[in-house]
């Protein structure tokens, strides 16, 4: 299945070409081990590949060093899109890409931090990233460091009640080196977000709970480039995107939360995927 | 214990700046005292448990100790996976510190009673339990807590318990020996109901009958098999002050079950189920069987039992 990719690593300032090739690498390890949230890693795929491409100090070789910064994907269930990047990054071999949800792997379908390197915190369950992030936040604070921490959340999440505890104690601790990316695809598990918990008007919310907010294209790396700059404040981005972002008829639908593409459907996709 | 915890740990984090220590908008006058010296190791996160939880375990992952205190059922039940998945699946070395252990905060209800707590953190991967019977074993329980680097659940009483080690801190072990007795079988406990056990115990010497009395401050299968080990075919009262559904008396049975132990043990604790009555801390133990007279009748009866078969 994976025999076709070189396994090249992606250079610093190719944030683009490591989105297109771990779109590639998130279906095919779907693919190959039938177990998906392709929807959500095609999603949240453009704002990882900027962020491990220079925006965020951090690489295979500053992990664990304490002027590192620090990326959590609290939606663990896009394991497949943070393992892609993690493995084209070098943090992660492509053997351990390939072994994604097979017996006796570290690498399953929610992200795991185990003997590996890359991954600050083991999430799956919604709501723990933006604590966990608003802890080191503050303990960078207390150090004096200039580093800073990233949260990629979905917009579902936002149902859960730590996000807004964490959003008024991040303003409290006054934490200008906490950053929220939210995917705001506009679904979450079963149906649209509006019509489960509507979270509009949702930028709104962010600031009356005195952060800095700035809504951009989820999928434009350019905008993702922009807004990810210091601010005076805990700032959240509210990046709009597609989920399953790329390959037409996983666009916008629930079903590919759940579905990992068969060998036909995987062709399909990486065809699209090429000729864009 | 609550202010010897607040003491000791003053003490400590005037040493060591990575000691923090948060609460959850609890401890009234508690902490003035460690909110004054050092204002910088001192967080009030606020009536957010989960978050508090999940905020500790991200400063413990950056070198922090963090000992998040709260009443004990506001920083377990109210944020049971943020402690499963944040602090221990992660271990991070965050120590809970939970005060009203059992039946403590009497006429307050059962919101506020901690009486399922052990049951459900000792579940937990990578954490150990810590349960003093008295501010001695308070010191040596963070003592212990800080030679280690893992996940802590310090089960504190309140304030006031009488001290029932005669010995210092530094000569405590996991499992702790207060008096050796005769021949007449052990009484095994863990936490503050240590008091009434021995109160039980001047009630039985009068009826001629002389138990080992043991203390386990620290919740370690080991140290509980060899105790076992070392009383093979002995009778064994255990006596918590929390719920018999899978407490402490529980985990003594779990341990005697995989061994050579081939005596008798019997548990006494908190029925499972809700006590409808309004009443204080004593009223409570009273009716839940945990008075020294309670205790020492029930020895007296078991043990002659036992010694019948």
């Amino acid at each position: 299945m994976f025999e076709n990719l070189d396994g090249k690593l992606i250079n610093d300032d190719g944030s683009e070409a490591l989105a297109l090739a771990a779109r590639i690498w998130a279906l095919k390890m779907t693919n190959a081990a039938n177990s998906s949230h392709i929807g959500s890693s095609l999603s949240v795929i453009d704002i990882l590949s900027v962020l491990y491409s220079g925006v965020a100090h951090i690489s295979p070789n500053n992990w664990k060093t304490p002027d590192r910064d620090v990326i959590i994907l609290s939606k663990g269930h896009a394991a497949a899109g943070l393992y892609a990047v993690l493995g084209l990054k070098g943090f992660i071999s492509m053997q351990d890409m390939q072994d994604y949800c097979k017996d006796g792997s570290n690498f399953g379908g929610h992200v795991t931090h185990h003997g590996k390197i890359g991954v600050e915190l083991s999430t799956g369950s919604l709501g723990h990233g933006l604590p966990y992030g608003l802890g080191i936040a503050l303990s960078l604070k207390m150090k004096q460091s200039d580093s800073k921490v990233y949260v990629v959340m979905s917009d579902g999440e936002c149902d859960e009640g730590t996000v807004w505890e964490s959003a008024l104690l991040a303003q409290q601790y006054s934490l200008d080196n906490l950053i929220v990316i939210i995917d705001r695809n506009r679904l979450q598990s079963l149906t649209s977000t509006e019509s489960t918990v509507a979270l509009e008007p949702f930028a709104d919310k962010w600031l009356a709970f005195n952060w800095d907010v700035l809504t951009i294209d989820g999928h434009s790396h350019e905008d993702l480039r922009k807004a990810l700059v210091k601010s005076d404040k805990p700032l959240c981005v509210i990046a709009n995107t597609v989920k399953g972002k790329g390959v037409s008829f996983m666009e916008n639908s629930v079903l590919w939360h759940y579905r990992p593409p068969n060998l036909e459907e995987l062709e399909v996709a990486l065809s699209e995927l090429e000729a864009n | 214990m609550r202010n010897a915890f607040a003491a000791h740990l003053l003490n400590l984090a005037r040493k060591d700046q990575s000691i923090l220590l948060i609460t959850g908008d609890l401890g009234f006058g508690v902490f003035d005292d460690f909110q004054k010296e050092l204002p910088a190791q001192f967080i009030n996160a606020g009536v957010a448990e989960q978050t508090m939880m999940s905020m500790a375990a991200g400063l413990a992952a950056s070198g922090y100790r963090p000992f998040v205190y709260s009443i004990a059922n506001f920083p377990t039940f109210r944020c049971l996976e943020q402690i499963r998945n944040d602090v221990c699946y992660m271990d991070n070395p965050v120590t809970i510190v939970a005060v009203g252990a059992g039946l403590v905060y009497g006429v307050h209800g059962y919101s506020h009673h901690a009486v399922e707590d052990i049951t459900i953190i000792r579940s937990l991967p990578n954490l150990t339990i810590y349960s003093p019977c008295d501010s001695v074993e308070t010191i040596f329980s963070i003592d212990k807590i800080l030679e280690g680097k893992h996940p802590a659940y310090l089960r504190l009483g309140k304030g006031g318990e009488p001290i029932i080690n005669e010995k210092s801190h530094s000569d405590i072990k996991d499992v702790n020996i207060i008096d050796s007795g005769g021949e007449d079988g052990l009484i095994c406990w863990t936490g503050g109901i240590g008091f009434k056990v021995l109160q039980a115990a001047k009630l039985l010497k009068q009826r001629g009958l002389c138990p080992k009395l043991v203390s386990i401050p620290v919740l370690n299968s080991q140290a509980i098999e060899e105790l076992l080990l070392l009383n093979p075919d002995q009778f064994i009262l255990t006596v918590e002050e929390h719920s018999l559904a899978g407490g402490f008396g529980s985990l003594i049975l779990e341990v005697a079950t995989g061994s050579i132990f081939s005596g008798r043990i019997v548990r006494l604790g908190i029925p499972q189920r809700i006590n409808k009555e309004i009443g204080s801390h004593e009223y409570l133990l009273e009716k839940s069987g945990l008075s020294p007279t309670a205790i020492s009748e029930r020895f007296e009866s078991e043990i002659m039992q036992f010694r019948l078969k």
